[in-house]
């Protein structure tokens, strides 16, 4: 009898449990995603038609003026949107092409540097040098205001190689030794057998470099931001962020600055502008993500983070 | 990052094979040539920089001297940093912000990735997951812009369900409240990141022995207790290790974030030691002082993580490095 009661309970006890467990991940899911539709309807709202409030996940009164309007009034985003993407492409081929070939000598156990080198790179990821000395070094190589700033620092990740070097030494070590007795040369090695290999770490770290280059805004901000053609999309949208922050501060309360930002804007509102710019900076991110989370993921288990 | 730490701790020489270092770089010149130029790149760019802290001990200033030829001042700018109210305030909100932040955020993702693990459809658990990382992948500006529209007191939706339930009576501003903003800070990061945080622990249940939840079942242990007495201590060795790397991470409270977020009203609460120096570099051009302060960063995180290293190292015989 005893035995039945506990089995009863636990069944009870599985069942509730399941239900606040669902219910708790329906709601983490409504929480991440509401935002996003959210913005994406405001941004297609009619601008004047947002100020009445009410905009949840789909537009009321379907309107593209808000994306004509910053493309036409600032001339400066298609440029950003051209340099934010040759930056995403431009980082992440040289940066794939360089920490692999690192990658490939750290993982030769007999390479004489290796350790030296392996050593080298793991304390890049426990310290820097600071903000103020890496601005210098990077004024005396004329960095600043030069688009280079945005590649050259970000081609070697020491996380990327490390993760790329956990998965070569993961391949047959059998291959490299049957190459040598071949006589490969070691360039020939790393392009016409460890590349074609790789392939699967190189995608995610490709997609790694490409995001973080895609997204950032604060060396555009610090080195970059007296020129105007080197501008990038998020360092636009940090702008556009700061100075409606800074409107509705001043102005008090929402109505005047609804009011004051219409006679400077004519029709369209700050927040339907950010709407727009918000969708237009996350944009390559929501299409290319289902296709690509998979990868995303591998590439977080694949490497020595697994602990 | 154990597998990294350890593995670059491996002997490289293999027994019996000797020579000169020169005449195995000659020997080995075409790794040489794969490694060297990049190696190169990354001593520029992550050592030389520590040049610069020659600055905290002298009076540099920018376009009267170089950092070769300022006039050298001890430990001055250290003394002044010391002694500085707005050294210790800022002090204060980075610890403040970055334990929250770690408190939050380690109790959310494993949360979360217990909650995954119980999670029986298939479909239901990857669709999940796929959903909660993808804050992860946007930027900060992105994430700050969707946190002040869905906070603002006029229409966002957080003032909307409180006002509808009944909770607050009037919208509450609450990016411009001091109170809030710590919280704001952590619930933000918790929002971005919970999913991806989550991964690592999921990688680690999924190497849990079913046979331990079956012989915890027959002797009668329930869902919870299966959880706490199963799960849980599976995955504690994974959890000590990201605490004690996240430890050494204590004085950075993350820059984009609290930078982005921050705003004149909260600005006491808000100003960290990160954005400390930016203001000092950035604003007021004290190079040597904003210098010191991010040697100190430096210095207490190095001391930080050997310590927390040491003692996971008493307490289990087991530690990172």
């Amino acid at each position: 009898m005893a035995r039945i009661r506990v089995s009863v309970n636990e069944r009870v006890e599985s069942a509730i449990f399941d239900t606040i467990n669902y219910a708790l991940m329906i709601f983490l899911c409504i929480v991440t995603l509401y935002p996003f539709l959210n913005t994406l309807a405001i941004s297609l709202n009619d601008a004047i038609d947002t100020v009445r409030g009410g905009i949840y996940i789909w537009p009321r009164v379907f309107s593209p003026y808000n994306y004509i309007k910053l493309f036409s009034e600032n001339n400066n985003i298609l440029n950003a949107t051209f340099i934010s993407a040759s930056r995403a492409i431009v980082g992440s081929a040289l940066g794939v092409f360089s920490c692999m070939s690192l990658a490939f000598t750290l993982s030769r156990k007999d390479f004489v540097l290796r350790k030296v080198f392996t050593k080298l790179l793991v304390y890049t990821m426990y310290f820097s040098g600071g903000i103020i000395p890496v601005y210098m070094l990077m004024r005396s190589l004329g960095l600043i205001n030069n688009y280079l700033v945005y590649i050259l620092p970000a081609i070697i990740g020491a996380y990327n190689i490390m993760v790329i070097r956990s998965y070569i030494d993961g391949l047959p070590a059998g291959l490299i030794e049957a190459a040598k007795i071949d006589g490969a040369s070691e360039y020939r090695i790393l392009f016409q057998i460890i590349f074609p290999l790789s392939l699967p770490v190189l995608a995610v770290i490709v997609l790694f470099i490409a995001v973080s280059q895609w997204n950032s805004w604060f060396d555009t901000m610090l080195y970059c931001s007296s020129t105007r053609s080197l501008s990038t999309l998020q360092f636009e949208l940090q702008k556009i962020l700061m100075a409606s922050r800074m409107l509705s501060e001043s102005a008090g309360d929402a109505a005047t600055s609804m009011s004051s930002s219409m006679d400077v804007s004519g029709m369209v509102t700050p927040t339907s502008i950010r709407a727009a710019m918000t969708m237009i900076a996350v944009l390559p991110i929501l299409c290319a993500y289902p296709l690509l989370q998979k990868y995303f993921i591998s590439g977080l288990t694949l490497g020595g983070v697994k602990g | 990052m154990q597998q990294i730490v350890k593995s670059s701790k491996r002997t490289d020489l293999a027994p019996g094979r000797k020579g000169t270092l020169l005449r195995k770089l000659i020997e080995q010149k075409q790794l040489v040539v794969l490694s060297v130029p990049f190696m190169l790149i990354v001593i520029l760019f992550s050592y030389v920089p520590l040049w610069g802290w020659l600055m905290a001990f002298k009076d540099y200033k920018p376009g009267v001297y170089t950092i070769l030829n300022a006039p050298w001042v001890g430990f001055n700018n250290f003394k002044e940093l010391f002694s500085d109210s707005y050294f210790y305030l800022a002090l204060r909100n980075t610890l403040g912000i970055s334990s929250l932040k770690l408190v939050f955020g380690f109790v959310a993702a494993i949360t979360l990735a217990v909650m995954l693990n119980e999670i029986k459809i298939k479909a239901f658990k990857r669709t999940v997951q796929t959903i909660s990382y993808l804050p992860h992948f946007i930027s900060w500006v992105v994430a700050a812009n969707i946190v002040f529209m869905s906070l603002s007191p006029d229409g966002g939706i957080v003032n909307t369900v409180l006002v509808n339930l009944g909770l607050v009576k009037d919208p509450v501003p609450f990016m411009g409240m001091k109170e809030y903003f710590w919280l704001i800070v952590a619930l933000s990061n918790v929002w971005k990141d919970v999913g991806w945080g989550a991964i690592i622990y999921l990688s680690a249940m999924a190497g849990i022995d079913p046979c331990l939840y079956e012989s915890a079942a027959i002797d009668g242990a329930g869902r919870l207790k299966r959880i706490f007495h199963v799960t849980i201590p599976s995955i504690a060795p994974t959890i000590k290790i990201l605490l004690v790397l996240n430890i050494g991470w204590i004085l950075y409270s993350g820059f984009e974030q609290v930078y982005l977020l921050g705003n004149s009203s909260v600005d006491e609460v808000a100003r960290t030691l990160e954005i400390y120096v930016y203001n000092y570099a950035m604003k007021y051009f004290r190079y040597s002082y904003g210098t010191a302060i991010g040697i100190f960063n430096s210095v207490v995180s190095f001391v930080l993580i050997t310590i927390a290293n040491k003692v996971s190292k008493k307490v289990d015989g087991e530690g990172i490095f």
